[in-house]
């Protein structure tokens, strides 16, 4: 099996790994960063949305091979310690329920917060209708958004 | 002045001793009768004798107080509210109040359960007793040191004081000298008045984890040693494996084996898989690997019932309708004689499609099963459930046999049943390690477990003055009928008739989210909106009425709602929504459920947004009972709505040749951030009764609200769920 050089939240790894194997596996798999959830595996529900290069991506449609030389942010890079305006934001308006999405979700408004740092309602709803929640968080994630663009 | 017994027929509720590493470790039963397990005996250092415990209190000669919370967690919070019960009672600070994963053991948690909204009514009690117990003791030990009398003392945020003099002493300091004292027999709870914790706001104490993507779900548990598996089930209801490419799978990259495991069990108990038993395993490196050996599969499947299509169950069960016999009913009057009477009668048929539950972490869970043993880790709602069936599988005693519950990646209803715990026990067992069974979402989509289809028909008549004199419901399911016989508005109809039917299917299928009331709230309190229509009622003024009925003369002795509660909600909603005041371009509807011991209004403003509809804004108002950590409840009700509104609107799973269309989100319609309401506002009934459900009752009137909100905005009155896909949208002006 080949090996792939991967940057990841600013530490380099080697990963041996079929050449088409989803980025969201290798973390998950090969290098133990579980915060990237596994939801679909077609890029439909959201969960494991990474940064590349600073935009959102789903990383289950990313391959290993193509993501050599990309500078690739998991919810881990973001803030190990939960002090992203984001996180923080997330925390103050309890948004979780069960908590399975929302790292996703955190990683896709954390993408469009540093876009466009005073989103309106549409620009969220754009941002964010990848990203599914099956607990019904939406309202408290919308103004988690809010409340972070302001921090 | 609420006094509680500690012992009951001489056998104690509660457990006292020193804990390892100083202070008072306060043992006690969260429900009733469990037996002892080694594993977290270690790990509390628990002495043997306490059998029947399962929720422990340390308080640390620090004073920080540790609260082992057992209960599986699916998202209601309940790690949270919990403890807060605990340590109202205990009357300590909740910022030094520490909430830890009980080692997780099934043993030992064997009545641990989650599910119809039932987690904090149940253990209301024991919590709160466990909680006064220890400041109880706490008190007469710093009594006893003093040599005054406890009601010379008093607590304030885990200090006891001196009422009339100046010594102070903290639970932390006198917590290793309590341990000695005898636990009383009688315990006194505090007035639900003095309250200082619960009903306050406290965040989730896993939030920090959840936003920072730690590792607490199941898909996320990892063991030294330990591979990975995939089932494949057949491809539709009704058939079967007869055998598959088993050499070319196992020469596949990273496979390691391959093989066909049979799950199926004796004495089945209703969490045990009701369709696909014998099921490919294959068994690997990485998930990956698994998957491309998963599409890489020729397998022969043999048809042992037959296929069934969307078509046919829709024929069944109008048919079941017509024809199908009765099962849970109920009469009251003479309903024919009465319709016959009518001077306007109305029936209107309602009808849902089956949906999955689609939590979002996919079905999963790790087994190491050895000759003697069987260690089970992941995320269940069942724990006891799962180690029953595995002792049945494994022919093991279930003392050899530990279920671990890990956080649970969503749950509504879903993971009652224990298939995937009992799947990857037969995997580990035929490989002979420790294995971790993952579904793709496609597994999960098709394996069934589905919420039922439902079709119902209601019929009412009015007289001259549009009175509603006669009232019918008759319901049909695949499997099971939905309807509830004693529910409203059974007890405010002199005539009244419902039937319950029950339909056949090989579609397997389970409880999901406040079951069966999902589809009656809807059919029920749109039926209701179009009969107030044409009694020329204004549809809260309606329902009030007929409240009023139910309270001051109602029908029948075994109605199962309380009226005034029932018209509580309503009057709290039509009040903080401003109930007839009309806006332009806004349009409304309200519903009213009572399930879950729960009653919930809701009133839903919509808008015609390109012509299609989509929800502004909703008012709810909810009672139930004492509210322990509301901004909690809120997001439960909020969630309850959001899910609510996107099921009706969006949802189905339909069949054709016995395999469902729909297998993943590119087909299968979940609501997304967009179709969101802007604004969920939440109002709780201020209340002494004891607490009741939040996970589920909020969703139901969301289903009836959203029904009626839509007819305003379009003239379009909706029988069939999905919404979007009934709704004639070229007709709608906009």
């Amino acid at each position: 099996m080949p090996i792939f050089n991967l940057k990841i939240n600013d530490k380099t790894h080697s990963v041996e790994a079929n050449a088409d194997t989803p980025l969201m596996w290798v973390l998950r798999d090969h290098l133990d960063l579980m915060g990237t959830k596994y939801g679909c595996g077609i890029g439909q529900c959201g969960t494991c949305t990474i940064h590349v290069n600073g935009n959102a991506i789903r990383s289950c449609l990313l391959q290993v091979s193509q993501a050599e030389g990309m500078k690739i942010t998991t919810i881990e890079g973001l803030s190990e310690t939960g002090d992203h305006p984001v996180q923080q934001a997330w925390l103050e308006h309890d948004v979780a329920q069960c908590g399975y999405c929302q790292t996703g979700q955190i990683m896709s408004a954390a993408a469009l917060l540093k876009n466009n740092p005073e989103p309106s309602d549409e620009d969220i709803d754009a941002a964010m209708s990848g990203n599914i929640c099956r607990c019904g968080t939406y309202v408290r994630i919308k103004e988690a958004i809010k409340t972070a663009s302001k921090l | 002045m609420t006094k509680i017994k500690t012992r009951y027929n001489r056998r104690s509720f509660l457990k006292i001793s020193a804990a390892a590493g100083g202070g008072m470790l306060i043992g006690f039963s969260w429900f009733t009768g469990c037996t002892s397990d080694k594993k977290i005996k270690e790990k509390v250092a628990i002495p043997n004798e306490w059998f029947e415990i399962n929720g422990y209190i340390k308080i640390g000669d620090t004073g920080m107080v540790t609260i082992y919370s057992p209960n599986p967690e699916i998202g209601q919070n309940v790690r949270t509210s919990m403890p807060m019960i605990v340590a109202e009672e205990l009357d300590v600070d909740w910022d030094n109040v520490v909430v830890e994963q009980a080692p997780l053991n099934t043993g030992f948690y064997q009545n641990q359960f989650a599910g119809g909204s039932l987690s904090i009514k149940l253990s209301w009690n024991a919590l709160r007793m466990a909680g006064a117990t220890g400041r109880r003791m706490l008190l007469e030990a710093a009594a006893k040191e003093w040599g005054v009398a406890v009601s010379d003392l008093e607590v304030e945020k885990g200090i006891i004081k001196e009422i009339n003099g100046e010594r102070t002493i903290s639970y932390g300091e006198i917590a290793s000298k309590a341990v000695g004292i005898e636990v009383p027999e009688e315990i006194e709870l505090k007035d639900i008045t003095d309250f200082q914790l619960i009903g306050t706001s406290k965040k989730n104490v896993d939030g920090l984890k959840i936003v920072t993507g730690k590792p607490v779900y199941g898909l996320d548990f990892k063991k030294e040693g330990m591979q990975l598996a995939m089932i494949q089930h057949p491809p539709a209801f009704g058939m079967k494996v007869t055998d598959f490419n088993e050499e070319e799978i196992k020469n596949m990259p990273g496979i390691t084996d391959a093989f066909i495991i049979d799950t199926s069990v004796t004495d089945k108990s209703w969490s045990d898989e009701k369709g696909f038993f014998e099921l490919i395993a294959i068994v690997g490196k990485s998930t990956w690997q698994l998957m491309k050996a998963k599409k890489a599969l020729k397998a022969n499947w043999e048809v042992v019932s037959e296929p069934e299509n969307s078509d046919g169950h829709a024929d069944a069960l109008a048919e079941a309708l017509v024809s199908g016999e009765a099962g849970a009913k109920r009469i009251d009057g003479d309903p024919d004689m009465a319709f016959s009477k009518a001077v306007k009668v109305i029936e209107r048929t309602y009808s849902s499609p089956f949906l999955p539950h689609n939590c979002m972490e996919p079905m999963n869970f790790f087994a190491n099963v050895t000759e003697t043993s069987a260690e089970l880790i992941g995320p269940t709602q069942t724990p006891k459930a799962l180690e029953d069936s595995v002792s049945k599988l494994l022919d093991l005693p279930v003392e050899d046999i530990t279920v671990n519950m890990t956080r649970i990646g969503g749950g509504f209803g879903r993971r009652l049943y224990v298939h995937f715990g009992v799947e990857a026990a037969a995997i580990s067992k035929k490989i002979g390690g420790p294995v971790k069974l993952i579904y793709s979402r496609e597994d999960d989509m098709t394996q069934g477990t589905y919420r039922p289809a439902y079709q119902s028909v209601y019929k009412a008549g009015l007289d001259e003055n549009n009175n509603l004199i006669a009232f019918s419901v008759k319901g049909a399911g695949l499997p099971e009928g939905p309807v509830f016989p004693n529910r409203f508005p059974a007890g405010t109809v002199e005539n009244y008739a419902a039937q319950k039917i029950d339909a056949k299917t090989n579609v397997t299928t389970g409880a999901w989210r406040a079951p069966r009331s999902h589809f009656t709230a809807g059919a029920e309190q749109a039926f209701l909106d179009e009969v107030a229509e044409l009694a020329g009622k204004d549809p809260i003024d309606f329902r009030l009425e007929l409240f009023d009925r139910a309270m001051n003369n109602p029908v029948g002795e075994n109605n199962d709602y309380d009226p005034e509660r029932y018209a509580g909600v309503l009057k709290l909603v039509k009040e903080k929504s401003n109930w007839g005041e009309t806006t332009p371009g806004i349009y409304r509807g309200v519903a009213a459920y009572f399930c879950h011991s729960s009653y919930v209004a809701e009133v839903m403003d919509v808008v015609l947004d390109n012509g299609k509809p989509k929800v502004k804004k909703v008012w709810c108002a909810v009672d139930c009972g004492i509210v322990v950590n509301p901004d909690a409840a809120k997001n439960m009700i909020q969630g309850g709505v959001i899910d609510g509104i996107g099921h009706a609107l969006y949802s189905q799973l339909t069949f054709e040749g016995g395999a469902p269309v729909e297998t993943n989100f590119d087909r299968y319609q979940l609501i997304r951030h967009a179709q969101a309401p802007e604004e969920i506002e939440v109002f709780f009934i201020d209340s002494t009764i004891d607490p009741t459900g939040l996970g589920e009752p909020g969703l139901p009137p969301a289903v009836g609200a959203l029904a009626n909100a839509i007819y305003q905005a379009t003239g379009q009155r909706l029988y069939k769920q999905p919404f979007m896909n009934n709704l004639q949208l070229e007709k709608v002006v906009g």
